[in-house]
């Protein structure tokens, strides 16, 4: 007995002295993937394309988005059942969680990094809380019509404490002023096109962009004059065309600029539209293999890579943009559900839900390098978007 | 779409059957995923309502398997016909109450 007590003193003291003497963890490398069905994530190393933790019971994540503090130590995951948790990913741990609504869609950090922003579905609006702690500082329920709240959507941070999003029942985009953000100063602006679904901010902070379901084309405000107000971009786009049932709807955050083009996923049809920033005309529709989901510029934005909604999500295709053609269609796997390319983008990570793992693959020879083990994973989400506006 | 073939290619007979325990596996999974995609997992609602029992309560399985089959025209809700028929549809439903 004396010397099993012994051994175990000792081992544990060996233990203790291994996790002292550990190298320290920086996390400019690291990322979260998204394990939908268990409601987990992994942190995982994009230099040893490994993973190095999960955390669990994080509720439900069947629509999860991640954002990280600006030092990049913290991943703040926003669940769909109103869950907002605050991981510590240097130290793989749960810093906090908190439930701050019942239904909840996505969310965004402050320019500062001070701020967390939530948009919920139920109750409809938005919330701010302290990044540091949590605390709730504001709620800003989006009442329209006579007394209605709007599932709010498209949600992103932009310059000057401010962040955006849109009203998918009430045709609406707001601003709020968060420079006081226990009493956010909103500017609201009406009738800019019905439906919109999802949104992005271009990545140099200067346009807002909602996508449209209700109706052809897309919102756009700039954010450097919003006072000039919404205008409509594409609006009779594909008009004369049949829509498509769509059995996903697109995402728009990590939609696209590269140059002068932005790269588009088209609404219930099989296309990626370019779009011209210069005069915001449409310079090409590239027809694709399914309805686009995400439409994503490798950083340097010489390809874009793209899946597709159910039932063509085995697929992804790299579009060149040097002449705007599809150069490679690649089955992956089954229900390829999102893609996140390394900070420079040498590599790309594909989540494959149905086959239960996530791929890296070679952005240059186009080739598989590594596949790693996760539970139906949906997401995947790399700390260099800390540096990000809009993301 | 694999599945559209595989249906055609089946007798009538067999279509009014539960069915076969693989294609439940797949239903599950279509229901958590595809359908979760929209109506949340479980599928407490988020751009399309929820689905929970309570919810669906009072509602009849003609009205419910009327929306999945042919979609809702106008809403964000798509027709399921092409990838569902009516007995597994109906099976979805049975699922869906039990929860
Ligand atoms: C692209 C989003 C989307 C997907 C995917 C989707 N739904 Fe829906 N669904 C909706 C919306 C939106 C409504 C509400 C329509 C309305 O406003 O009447 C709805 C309504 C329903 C209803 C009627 C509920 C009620 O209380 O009347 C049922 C049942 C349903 N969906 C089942 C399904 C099933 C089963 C699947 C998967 C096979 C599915 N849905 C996939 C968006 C979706």
């Amino acid at each position: 007995m004396k010397s099993l007590l012994k051994a175990l003193f000792l081992s544990q003291l060996i233990w203790c002295n291994g996790v002292a003497q550990a190298e320290p963890r920086a996390s400019g490398d690291l990322g979260l993937v998204i394990e939908r069905e268990q409601g987990s994530v992994q942190i995982v190393n994009t230099s040893k394309n490994s993973a190095l933790s999960r955390i669990t019971e994080l509720g439900d994540l069947s629509h999860a988005s991640v954002v990280f503090s600006r030092d990049q130590r913290y991943a703040y995951v926003f669940g769909r059942d109103g869950g907002l948790s605050k991981i510590d990913i240097i130290q793989d741990k749960l810093e906090k969680r908190i439930v701050q609504a019942g239904n909840s869609i996505g969310g965004a950090i402050s320019q500062d990094g001070r701020l967390i922003a939530v948009s919920n579905y139920t109750p409809g609006g938005v919330k701010i809380f302290s990044a540091d702690t949590l605390e709730q500082l504001a709620d800003i329920p989006a009442v329209y019509g006579d007394g209605q709240l709007s599932k709010v959507v498209g949600l992103a941070d932009a310059t000057g404490q401010r962040f955006v999003f849109s009203l998918f029942d009430a045709d609406e985009i707001w601003i709020a002023d968060a420079k006081n953000p226990r009493e956010p100063q909103i500017q609201k602006f009406k009738n800019i096109g019905k439906q919109p679904y999802d949104a992005l901010l271009t990545p140099d902070g200067r346009y807002y962009l909602a996508g449209l379901f209700g109706e052809s084309g897309l919102a756009k405000l700039d954010m450097w004059q919003p006072e000039a107000g919404v205008q409509r971009v594409l609006p009779d786009y594909g008009k004369q065309d049949e829509k498509l049932p769509v059995y996903k709807m697109p995402h728009l955050q990590g939609w696209t600029n590269s140059g002068n083009w932005l790269f588009v996923p088209a609404v219930g049809q099989h296309e990626v539209l370019v779009i011209d920033r210069n005069n915001w005309q449409l310079l090409k529709r590239i027809p694709v293999a399914g309805q686009p989901v995400f439409v994503t510029a490798r950083p340097d934005g010489r390809q874009v890579w793209i899946n597709f909604a159910f039932p063509d999500n085995q697929r992804v295709q790299v579009l060149d943009v040097k002449d705007l053609s599809i150069i490679k269609t690649l089955e992956p796997g089954k229900a390829v559900l999102h893609m996140e390319f390394t900070p420079r983008g040498e590599a790309v990570w594909l989540a494959v839900r149905d086959d239960d793992r996530v791929m890296v693959y070679d952005t240059e020879t186009l080739a598989e390098t590594a596949r790693l083990p996760a539970d139906k994973p949906s997401g995947i989400f790399f700390a260099s978007r800390a540096n990000q506006l809009g993301l | 779409m694999r599945y559209c073939y595989l249906i055609l290619l089946l007798p009538y007979y067999v279509l009014a059957a539960e069915p076969s325990q693989q294609r439940q596996q797949d239903l599950d999974n279509m229901l958590k995923h595809d359908c979760g995609s929209c109506h949340g997992l479980p599928p407490k609602g988020g751009l399309g309502p929820s689905l929970m029992p309570e919810a669906l309560a009072g509602k009849s399985d003609d009205f419910l398997l009327q929306t999945i089959q042919q979609g809702r025209p106008g809403t964000a809700m798509p027709p399921w016909q092409n990838f569902l028929n009516k007995e597994e549809t109906l099976w979805l439903i049975k699922l869906l109450r039990q929860r």
